[in-house]
Order: C-alpha cells, then sequence, then structure tokens
C-alpha cells in the first residue's frame, strides 16, 4: 500500500429541487423574509458600458420550457475585469458582476439587465470574446450546469475565442451566440437554453 | 493562469451523473453531448464576494427569522453547524452558504407545495450566514419532516436540508443536500441514489454531535462541506482560502 495522499473528497452534489425559489429566491416563492435579496443587480449604477437586457428559456429534451429553474450569471465588467479583492481599484462601485434570477412560473421566461463585458485575457494570452458565465440548477438537474453566453454582435472576436474555438463541432458554437435585437431604444440578446436533443446547448466541465 | 490558483479537476465519478433514470426528471433534462473541459481561465477561478453589509445576523436563525411575536416554530430544534473546507482541508472563510428546507411536517412554504401537511405558521425555512475565519457556519433551526414526493407513486424524500454554497471561485459553486444520520429514507432515496459512490453518499449525512448541543434546549447535528481544492506552484499568488 502506497501512503495515502490525504487529500478530502468534494461534496457531491444533489439537485437544487421544485422548491429552490425558497433558500434562494423567497421573494419568488411567495414570501417575503430577507430585507434584502441577493443577485438582482449584476451591475450596479456607476457601472462604465453598455447597458442591455439578457433573456430566454431553458427547454427540455421535450422541447418545453422549463419553470422552475435558477440560473446565476458571473461576468467582467466593460474593461474585461472580474471582481477580485486583487483588483478592487478597477472595479466600479456597486458593481457585483454576479447575479440571480429564477423563470417566471407560467412562461418559463428568464432576463436580467446588466452591462456588457469587455473582453478578458485567456490562457497563454489569447484574448477571449465578451462572454457571460451561466450556471443552471433546477428539479432534474443533479449537478449544476456550466455555459456561456457570447454576443452576436461580437462576430470577430467571437472567431477568434480560444473557448468557443475549442469546440471540435463548429455547428455547436452557434448555441452559445446570444442574439442581439433592438427594443425601444435598448439593446436585447435573446439566449435560449436547449438542455437535450436537436440544437442541444453546449456546457462545459469548468 | 497568472494571478489565480486553479483547481484541482472535479471528479465527477464522485458526483452523480446528469442522466439517473429513477430520478425521472433527469431523463428530459439532462444532456445527451460529453460536457467540453475548459482549462480555468479568470472566468471560472474568480467568483462574486459577500460581506456583512449583504445579510443580517438574524438570517442564520431559522427559529426565530420568520416568527410572530412571542411564537415559536413547532418541531424538533436543532444547530446545524460544521465547517467549509477545500480539497486540501484549508478552511473557506467568509463564504456565503444559502439554505433552505420543509417544516417539521414536511411541508414547504412554497406555493408550488400541495402537501396536506400544514404550513407552520411560524416557519419561513431559509437562511444564509458567512463561514468565519475558520470556515466554520452554524444555522438553528427545526429538523424537517420527509414529505412524499411524484416520482414512483411511494416516493418519500428523506429528512434533508438543501445547502448552497459558493466558495471563492465560480467553479467550485455547489448546490447539495444533507442528510440525518440513522433515517431509514436515506438508502430508499432516487435522489440519493443519484450518487454511484457510497463514500460519497456517507459524505452528506450529518452526524449527531452531542458536544454542541445545547443541554436542555437545542440538539445539535455537524455537516461539513468540501469545495474543490486549488493547487498550490501558483502560491505566491494565492487568494484568500488556498
Amino acid at each position: 500500500m502506497p501512503q495515502k495522499l490525504g487529500y478530502l473528497k468534494e461534496t457531491a452534489s444533489q439537485t437544487a429541487g421544485p422548491y429552490v425559489h425558497i433558500g434562494l429566491a423567497p421573494g419568488a416563492a411567495g414570501f417575503e423574509i430577507y430585507d434584502q435579496e441577493l443577485g438582482w443587480d449584476i451591475a450596479g449604477p456607476h457601472a462604465k458600458g453598455e447597458r442591455i437586457r439578457v433573456e430566454g428559456v431553458v427547454i427540455d429534451g421535450i422541447g418545453s420550457p422549463i419553470k422552475d429553474v435558477l440560473l446565476e450569471a458571473w461576468q467582467a465588467n466593460a474593461a474585461g475585469i472580474y471582481p477580485h479583492p486583487d483588483r478592487a481599484g478597477e472595479i466600479e462601485e456597486g458593481f457585483r458582476g454576479w447575479g440571480r434570477v429564477i423563470t417566471d412560473f407560467d412562461s418559463g421566461e428568464w432576463g436580467f439587465d446588466t452591462v456588457k463585458p469587455g473582453p478578458v485575457m485567456g490562457r497563454n494570452g489569447q484574448m477571449m470574446a465578451p462572454h457571460i458565465n451561466l450556471w443552471i440548477v433546477a428539479r432534474g438537474i443533479n449537478l449544476g450546469l456550466n455555459t456561456r453566453l457570447y454576443f452576436s454582435d461580437e462576430a470577430e472576436a467571437n472567431a477568434q475565442d480560444p473557448i468557443l474555438n475549442g469546440i471540435e463541432w463548429e455547428r455547436r458554437r452557434d448555441t452559445l451566440i446570444a442574439a442581439r435585437a433592438e427594443r425601444d431604444g435598448q439593446a436585447v440578446y435573446r439566449f435560449d437554453i436547449r438542455l437535450q436533443g436537436e440544437a442541444e446547448t453546449v456546457f462545459f466541465d469548468i | 493562469m497568472p494571478g489565480y490558483p486553479e483547481l484541482y479537476q472535479r471528479d465527477r465519478e464522485r458526483h452523480p451523473p446528469a442522466l439517473t433514470r429513477g430520478y425521472k426528471t433527469s431523463v428530459a433534462r439532462s444532456p445527451q453531448n460529453a460536457l467540453i473541459s475548459l482549462e480555468n481561465t479568470a472566468s471560472e477561478l474568480t467568483g462574486p464576494r459577500f460581506g456583512h453589509n449583504d445579510i443580517d445576523p438574524i438570517d442564520s436563525d431559522l427559529l426565530a427569522n420568520f416568527v410572530q411575536p412571542g411564537e415559536s416554530p413547532i418541531g424538533e430544534r436543532i444547530l446545524l453547524h460544521g465547517r467549509v473546507l477545500d480539497e486540501n482541508a484549508r478552511p473557506v472563510p467568509n463564504t456565503l452558504v444559502e439554505i433552505w428546507q420543509a417544516n417539521a411536517g414536511g411541508r414547504y412554504r412554497h406555493k408550488k407545495d400541495t402537501y396536506l401537511a400544514p404550513i407552520d405558521p411560524n416557519f419561513g425555512g431559509c437562511g444564509r450566514t458567512l463561514t468565519d475565519a475558520d470556515g466554520a457556519y452554524v444555522f438553528r433551526t427545526v429538523k424537517p419532516g420527509a414529505y412524499p414526493w411524484r416520482n414512483w407513486v411511494n416516493n418519500w424524500r428523506p429528512a434533508h436540508i438543501h445547502i448552497s454554497v459558493f466558495g471563492w471561485a465560480f467553479a467550485q459553486r455547489l448546490i447539495t443536500q444533507c442528510y440525518f444520520e440513522g433515517d431509514p429514507l436515506i438508502a430508499k432515496c432516487p435522489i440519493v441514489n443519484t450518487i454511484p459512490d457510497p463514500d460519497a453518499i456517507d459524505q452528506l449525512v450529518a452526524a449527531l454531535d452531542l458536544n454542541a448541543t445545547i443541554p436542555l434546549d437545542t440538539i445539535a447535528y455537524k455537516f461539513d462541506i468540501v469545495l474543490r481544492g486549488a493547487r498550490s506552484t501558483l502560491f505566491e499568488n494565492r487568494l484568500e482560502g488556498n
């Protein structure tokens, strides 16, 4: 017997279940308990950059929108900097970079308001195209699913993005591109997530 | 990745796979394609931070955070405490831990829960706290009851508390469920049994901790949570928690 390595093992995941709202969005579950729910304001009032809205649905393998999903977003600011204690001086006051939304109980639609992130330095000096990291949990999802949202109006940067280019099947890359539209003078990006089947969204092991 | 310690690869043999037919909802909600593996970048190695101005001290006390004046929830009064550690057994300080649960009768305060067990007017069922400098956390609550759910006709969830933890990197983000020592429903549960590794299931079972009880007041269970650990090769740039 060799020596034991002595590492602990990561706690196993379990589904967030159907009542995830109680813990993480109690107002939506139907009761007000916290003075301040977390995750509703990603960018804050002082963030530089273009104000955008992101919306979509999460679709199951039958083609139906899922109505009990919770999504979390994590993004850099418009300068491509993630909030971190070491980079505090480069982050606008009130910019948390993190958000949490749930799907509508009737329609399955979700959406959040933020600023468009800037490109972020990746590995080996390669720039990553602007993107928002998304994490999806719900009943029936045993371990949270990670994906990335890229922007349709960043075609040039997307073409150079090392993560997108790491996806062997070029046709699957399109599942990560949110489509830009204008509504009442504001940029709205549509990002539908397909968990399974035709045009299944790319999910990452990060 | 310069500037941030990289994480150990997640051991997906220890986690439940996406498709677990005994848990029916997973059948239509599991991707069919293999996950694409990414080498860590700043996108995965950073994550949100929370401070004491984000939450109230009472948020960790489920016996008090939703009660009528002078009243108390019905049920077994428990402390749920433990530490958040990484795979290197280092504490993860100042990280957000959020919990939610049913009441003592197995009923959730959620408009979608129609189980006939009654709502407790003095119990909300959610709490949150930040770990201290040692990675320790503690909640005060009632022990939740088992409840039926529509999977197979006669499936019952073991008593459990849902737990959400952040860590310092978005790639450490984790939601799990804490079960209670000795519960005979654990071995029967299709959701528990999505986990293929018996040792990984044992790790989700909180131990009765008589040393932490408050005599004549509140019983205690201990539940430690382990998040992904970081490589130490870049220790000169280490983040808190590494």
